[in-house]
């Protein structure tokens, strides 16, 4: 078998256990788009052009509050700071490759991949070993297209009557049950919570998201800087 | 704005970030204090996502009474808490959430 169809094969094998989450994920991005008045299209074309659920879903929730377009637009580079993070780590073993390879990653790398990948990477010497990330990247890419689709259809017979709205903060809680054991997390969770809470009418031009997130991160850098004081 | 504008940039300013950490970014233009703060990223940004969800209305107005939210994400965190399993989480929350709006 050809070596970078073999790593690309790999990349999907170790992806496929954390796609689990991303199925109920791409279902309530699609059910809730059509629910918020985007057509058919436009759902999916967020999903293929976007590709990123987190930034999906803040684009929904900030439309339909009746934000403006520069607001949505920088609340969704804020919620993808933190792929910055990945950067460092990452990119020592990618610097060989062709700029439209660079590319191409850069379009399917979502967290999950990162995760997987980032593992395998540091580990192999393989010159293709970038293919992980893309079997990864594919695989991801790939079930949210499918559950776009899917909610997309599911979205015209689901009664209104069930909430759904809700699967919103329970899927966001749910990525911070890590977090959630640590003191330190726990507090910037609070902090950010309150303040979108009680900002989310007084701060102007639905930026609440963004005065949340540089109020919460100021948080953590504090804290973290006085527990290191304290050790 | 249209809507396709809208969606095109926020897809492109998705791509920028994960472009950049590919392309652009080297290891030792962050130092470990700028990667721990990072690090902080989705716990300071997915709760302005969460709480307005469960603790304000359609119209933005406080809804602290009869809100069947605020038990169900608390039996959702605390089995995440327990399992540490996203699934888990979402289909408590949900599950309790259902039950407190049919059959309470």
């Amino acid at each position: 078998m050809n070596n970078k169809f073999r790593v690309f094969l790999k990349g999907i094998f170790d992806v496929s256990p954390l796609m689990i989450p991303v199925v109920p994920f791409g279902l309530i991005f699609g059910v809730l788009s059509i629910d918020i008045g985007f057509s058919p299209i436009e759902t999916m074309g967020m999903s293929l052009i976007i590709f990123g659920g987190a930034s999906q879903i803040i684009l929904l929730q900030l439309f339909s509050g009746g934000a403006s377009s520069l607001v949505i637009i920088s609340s969704v580079g804020a919620v993808n700071s933190r792929h910055l993070l990945y950067g460092a780590v990452v990119s020592e073993h990618l610097s060989d490759l062709k700029l439209i390879w660079k590319i191409v990653i850069s379009y399917f790398l979502i967290d999950q991949a990162f995760a997987r990948s980032n593992e395998y990477l540091k580990i192999n010497k393989n010159k293709n070993k970038y293919f992980h990330l893309l079997g990864g990247g594919v695989t991801c890419w790939v079930i949210w297209q499918t559950t776009t689709f899917l909610g997309i259809i599911l979205g015209a017979i689901i009664p209104e009557k069930l909430g759904l709205s809700f699967a919103v903060p329970l899927t966001f809680l749910a990525l911070l049950v890590n977090d959630l054991r640590k003191l330190i997390n726990v507090i910037v969770i609070i902090v950010s919570g309150l303040v979108a809470t009680f900002g989310f009418d007084y701060v102007p031009y639905k930026a609440y998201i963004i005065v949340a997130g540089v109020t919460a991160l100021l948080t953590a850098a504090i804290l973290t800087k006085l527990n290191k004081k304290n050790e | 704005m249209s809507n396709w504008l809208l969606i095109i940039y926020c897809g492109l300013i998705t791509f920028l970030t994960r472009f950049s950490m590919i392309a652009l970014l080297k290891k030792e233009m962050f130092n470990d204090r700028i990667r721990e703060i990072l690090s902080f990223v989705p716990s300071a940004i997915f709760p302005a996502i969460i709480f307005p969800a469960i603790f304000l209305d359609n119209s933005g107005d406080f809804q602290l009474e009869n809100n069947p939210k605020i038990m169900a994400a608390i039996i959702a965190m605390l089995i995440g808490i327990i399992s540490q399993n996203i699934i888990a989480t979402i289909i408590s929350g949900l599950a309790s959430y259902w039950f407190l709006i049919f059959m309470v």
